[in-house]
Formats: C-alpha cells, structure tokens, sequence
C-alpha cells in the first residue's frame, strides 16, 4: 500500500481521533457562545460551529511541525493543530497564561511550539504568511509544508491572488484550504464571485483546484491527504475548497438574519458530526458508552479550560507595553 | 580604506551578511537576473543562487507577506522594494503582520526582516514615485526605521539591520547610489540609535539625515561659513530609535535648531524632534526651532514645481538666518 492510500483510510484510531476533536471543537466553541452571550467573554469573537470537518480532517494530515496560518475564525484550526485547551481559552480571558499573554485574543492565537502561525484579523492576510513559511521549509530543506485556511471573503481578496501564483511560481508546498460556509460576514458567496466552484480559480494560476463536501470529514481527510502528499513531495501548491456552514452569525452576537431559519436547519441535518458518529456507531469503532465518554472528556476539557482561565491572573499595565521590539 | 559608491557598500552589505548566515535571503522584483532596478543587487543571483536570491513576479502585497511568514520561521530575509512608494501595496503586511506580530503574539514569533530600497523623490517622476516615507512608517510601533547619507554608513548599517531581530524600514535613495565616498576595510557595522555629528560647529544645529546632508544640510553649512555662521550638522541616521541625546548636546551648545526633512511637513519626523527638543531644552533655546520640508502637496510633475516643493540650500539658510535673527 503506498503512502497516498494509507491516508485515504485512516484507521480506527485516526477514526476515533478525528471524532474526538470535533466533538472537542465543538464543545470548547458552545461554551466561548455561551459565555460571550452571558458577558463573562467580550471582544470579537467567530465561533467555527458546523465546520468542524474542515480543521480536523486537514489537521489529520498534518505533523506537528508543519505550519499553519489561520483566520478571524481560528479556534477549531488551533484545537485541531494541537493547542493546549487551557491557554487558549485564558487568552479569549484576556489573561496572563493566554497563549500571547492576553496581547493577541481570539483573532490571534498562535503557536510557535505547533507550527500555528496565527490567526490573522484581516481576511486573506494569513497567506502570504503561509507561502513565507514553505519558503522557509524550500530554503532550510526540510520537507515541512503549510497550510492556509482561508474563508470565502479572503478569495475575492488581492492577496489570495498573489499568493496562489507566487506559489505556484516558486514552487512553494502550501495547502490553501478554503473554507466556503456561503457567507462574507453577510454577503452571500453568489453575490460576490461568479463561479459556481471557488477551487475552479486554481486553474488560473496553473496549480491543482479540488472542491469537496466539508460537512464530511472523510472527504476533507482523503483530499487534504493528497493535497499535502503533492506538497511535500512534489513541492506543488494546491488550492482545496471545502463547501461548509457556519451555524451561528459571523461574530458571537450577529442574528444571522440575512439568512433563513430552513436554511440553517438543512446544514444542521447535515451536521458533520452526526454524520461521522453515525458511521463509527455502524461500524462498531464506537459504541454508545466510548461515544459519551468522548463527550464528557469533550465537556471536562473545556470546563478545565474555563477554570483554569478564570483563575489566571489578568496582565498589569506593563505587560502591554512588553514585546514591542525583541531590542531596542 | 576604500573609496566605493553607496550602490557597492550597499551591496557589500549584503553580501557579506549572505556569506556569513545561510538562513538570510535576498527576494524583490528585478534583483536577481536583471541585477536589480539600479544594480545594488549587482552578481548576488550568480553568488549564491536561486534559494537564496529570488525574483517575484510585481505583487508587493505578497512577497513582503511572504517575507515576514519566513521570518516567522528562522528566516532573515531581505525584501526590496523597487521603491518605498510600491511599498504601499504592501502595507498591510507591513504594519498588520510585520510590525505587530511580537506583540499579538505575546513576544513568541520575531521577525528579523529588512524592507530596503529608494525613498523619497528623485527628478521629475511625480506624484506617486517622489514620497518621502520616513514618518509613516516611524509612527508605527513595532517597526525600526533606518536612513543613511554616505557610503559608510550605509554599509554599517544595513549589515546591523540584517542581523537585528526586529522588522527594520531601511530607506535609501535612488539619486546617490552612485555617491562616493570612504569605506573602512574588513568588518564593521554601526549600530541602530546612534547618530553622527557630520560637520562640526557652534552657532546653529541643522539636523537632517539620508541625502538631504548631502545635497542641504553640509552645502548651506559652507554658505553659512563664508558668512562666519559655524553650522553643526547632526545626523540621527535612524530615525527609530532616535538619538535624541546626540541632538541635545548640539542644541545645549548651539542655542539653535534647523530640522530638515523631505517628509511633509504635517506630522513629519522633525515634529516629533522639535517636541523633544522643546520638552528637554526648553530653556537652551534662543529661538523656536524652524522646519524646512517638503510642502504639504502631491509632488507635481514640472522640474520647476517639483524644485520649489522640496527643500533646497537657500530655505536652509532663510531658516538659519531666521533662528539666529541675522
């Protein structure tokens, strides 16, 4: 069996890994809701709820020293990538164990140790950052490679386009997985691009385009793995859009009204989770006690997590004026 | 000593730092097989090859991007900017990511990379190649801004940029990368904050940095001379970190202060230089420190309203003779 057919069949514990951190996911982003909407969390906040499948199927494919650039909508990519529970969450506190010392918040969470290159406040601005980061892997020799999740918004963006040639042009080992959960902030993807399928503009840079369903991690797995296989051995980018949804607004606090209850409720029917769990129960990989055993781990995780930030202490005034400059 | 144009020690920066450190990187549009838009990056592509001196295609946006997502990951690379006036398509990544990203990442990631290349106006290209940048970029925390007016410092000091951990501006200007002028031998570098007194003198401090030394500060100094006005001119060479106590020595022996620049004069660098020297010297000065600058206007085209938006020799002397009431 080569390598390629392998990661097309991941095995039961890469199975029950992918439904762990989903579920995983998924509960850490309900609690960053629920606790947003009850005041305890402010600031801008973009929970990942419904797309679930994308970082983790994608993340399966990675090692913990390849690198990732995320979005305003990071979290599940940065769970996903293997970032401690606890530090993120004391981050979205604001406190001093967050992951950036309470400096960064949500929209910039990193990870030097994992290969997480952040998070980044301005859609598309994550991707030349990834083609930074294979660059570097080209130059050090190392068969690393990057990914940048990317959301719809970011590829009507100038430096989506910039970045897809200048990979291909330099030959650069990135993943741009594109995240189409339908929406920029309110404008429906119809509105804003002419082409059905987003992956069908990789043909204008001469580089590898592939749509799949994001709602099936399965699916997400199985491209990505050939999308990363093609990366690090062929040093070839690839553009792999994945059709997703997000179940609330674009921040915690946005209605969603520019979109119908039936529709949102369709996508729930869909929901990825459901669908892998489903399958697992089928299949004997998981029966109904490992299932709410996942879920409660799931659930004390993430109440550690919650603990854990709210004990930390919050950054006197001179932290902020820390890390400006490593010397100055 | 050697005596080399500002082109060639600019060059011998960089390729010296590339010799001495595998992990520095040469990247911009027309650096490598076309030697660079005004050959600073003259042989460098034939020296050390393609992985480590790359063409781009025109996308500013994306290769300065890219060169902080290198950064990020041990690279040094060194990005150049066919001019700081493209550079504004790259000004997101610049100020977004580049400057930023120590700070929002709680000092986790730093990022040791050079943005190089001409500032400023240089004859007749009009409005959108003749900005001067300094200010801009000096008002954005995170980022270190570097100027240079003669071959030596020039060669110094983009060496000490390359090696610094921290993003670094670094301006230079296309009408004197034929200047020449001395260069020690063997390896030296000038550290970032510490200015030079290029002229000596006792009754007025003109403070001007990159070609404006050259081309104002040091010829309205000779003019001054034959008046019997001993100018000292002080050269900050960066602008970020500044070194102000350097400008306050000049200004507790002088009693009077000139500040020349090509920046606009609205928020331009000397304001921020008169503020310190008000706060500081308050009561050394014998008069209120005079601005020479650009005019608060897109550069135009014509020779004869570009000549009369720029600074020149006879405004420095107007405003010398002014703060010493001659």
């Amino acid at each position: 069996m080569t390598s390629m057919q392998a990661q097309r069949r991941p095995d039961k514990e890469k199975l029950r890994w992918m439904y762990s951190q989903m579920v995983l996911i998924r509960t850490f982003e309900e609690r960053v809701q629920q606790d947003y909407m009850s005041g305890k969390l402010v600031g801008a906040i973009h929970v990942y709820v419904g797309e679930e499948a994308v970082a983790v199927g994608v993340c399966g494919q990675l090692r913990k020293d390849d690198y990732v650039t995320s979005t305003h909508r990071g979290h599940g990519h940065c769970i996903a990538k293997g970032l401690d529970l606890r530090r993120m969450m004391a981050e979205l506190y604001g406190k001093v164990d967050g992951q950036c010392r309470g400096k960064g918040g949500s929209m910039h969470l990193c990870d030097l140790e994992r290969g997480m290159l952040g998070a980044n406040g301005i859609v598309s601005a994550g991707l030349p950052l990834a083609c930074g980061a294979a660059l570097s892997a080209n130059l050090r020799h190392t068969d690393q490679v990057a990914v940048a999740f990317l959301g719809d918004g970011a590829s009507n963006a100038g430096a989506f386009h910039e970045s897809l040639n200048l990979a291909a042009v330099l030959k650069l080992p990135v993943v741009f997985v594109l995240e189409n959960n339908g929406y920029a902030d309110a404008t429906h993807i119809r509105y804003a691009a002419r082409v059905t399928n987003l992956a069908d503009r990789a043909a204008g840079y001469g580089i590898p385009g592939v749509t799949v369903d994001g709602m099936d991690v399965l699916a997400v797995h199985e491209a990505a793995g050939e999308a990363v296989a093609r990366a690090r051995s062929m040093r070839t980018p690839t553009l792999l859009e994945c059709k997703t949804y997000r179940y609330y607004g674009h921040y915690v606090g946005d209605a969603g009204q520019y979109r119908s209850k039936e529709e949102v409720e369709a996508y729930r029917q869909k929901d990825c989770i459901s669908q892998l769990e489903q399958r697992l129960l089928q299949e004997g990989i998981l029966s109904e006690g490992t299932r709410r055993e996942y879920r409660e781990q799931a659930t004390e995780a993430v109440e550690d997590a919650v603990r854990f930030a709210q004990n930390s202490p919050i950054p006197g005034p001179e932290v902020g004026l820390e890390d400006v400059y490593v010397r100055y | 000593m050697a005596n080399l144009s500002i082109r060639d020690a600019l060059n011998q920066a960089m390729t010296e730092e590339m010799a001495r450190d595998p992990m520095v990187f040469l990247m911009g549009e027309e650096v490598g097989a076309y030697n660079g838009a005004y050959k600073v990056s003259k042989g460098m592509l034939a020296q050390f090859g393609p992985q480590r001196v790359y063409d781009t295609p025109i996308t500013e946006g994306g290769f300065a991007g890219l060169g902080i997502g290198a950064a990020m990951t041990g690279l040094r690379p060194i990005i150049e900017m066919m001019t700081f006036n493209f550079a504004l398509q790259a000004i997101d990544q610049i100020v977004n990511n580049a400057a930023k990203m120590h700070l929002m990442s709680g000092g986790q990631f730093c990022i040791p990379i050079v943005f190089r290349g001409p500032n400023g106006a240089a004859h007749m290209l009009a409005a959108q190649h003749s900005q001067s940048f300094e200010s801009f970029y000096a008002q954005v925390p995170g980022l270190k801004v570097v100027t240079y007016s003669d071959a030596k410092d020039a060669k110094g000091l983009l060496k000490t940029a390359i090696r610094d951990d921290d993003p670094v501006i670094f301006l230079e200007s296309e009408m004197t990368y034929g200047q020449q002028g001395d260069v020690p031998d063997g390896e030296y570098t000038i550290p970032l904050g510490v200015g030079e007194v290029k002229r000596p003198g006792t009754d007025v401090t003109i403070i001007a940095w990159s070609k404006l030394v050259g081309q104002l500060a040091l010829p309205a100094a000779e003019e001054l001379a034959k008046m019997g006005i001993q100018a000292e001119v002080v050269d900050p060479r960066t602008i970020k970190p500044l070194d102000e106590e350097l400008i306050f020595d000049s200004v507790r022996k002088t009693n009077r202060v000139v500040i020349v620049e090509e920046n606009f004069k609205f928020c331009g660098v000397g304001s921020e230089i008169s503020e310190r020297i008000y706060n500081r010297c308050f009561d050394d000065l014998d008069a209120p420190v005079e601005r020479v600058t650009s005019h608060d206007v897109p550069m135009p085209y014509a020779h004869s309203l570009e000549s009369a938006v720029l600074p020149n020799v006879g405004r420095v002397i107007e405003a010398v003779k002014k703060v010493l009431y001659v």
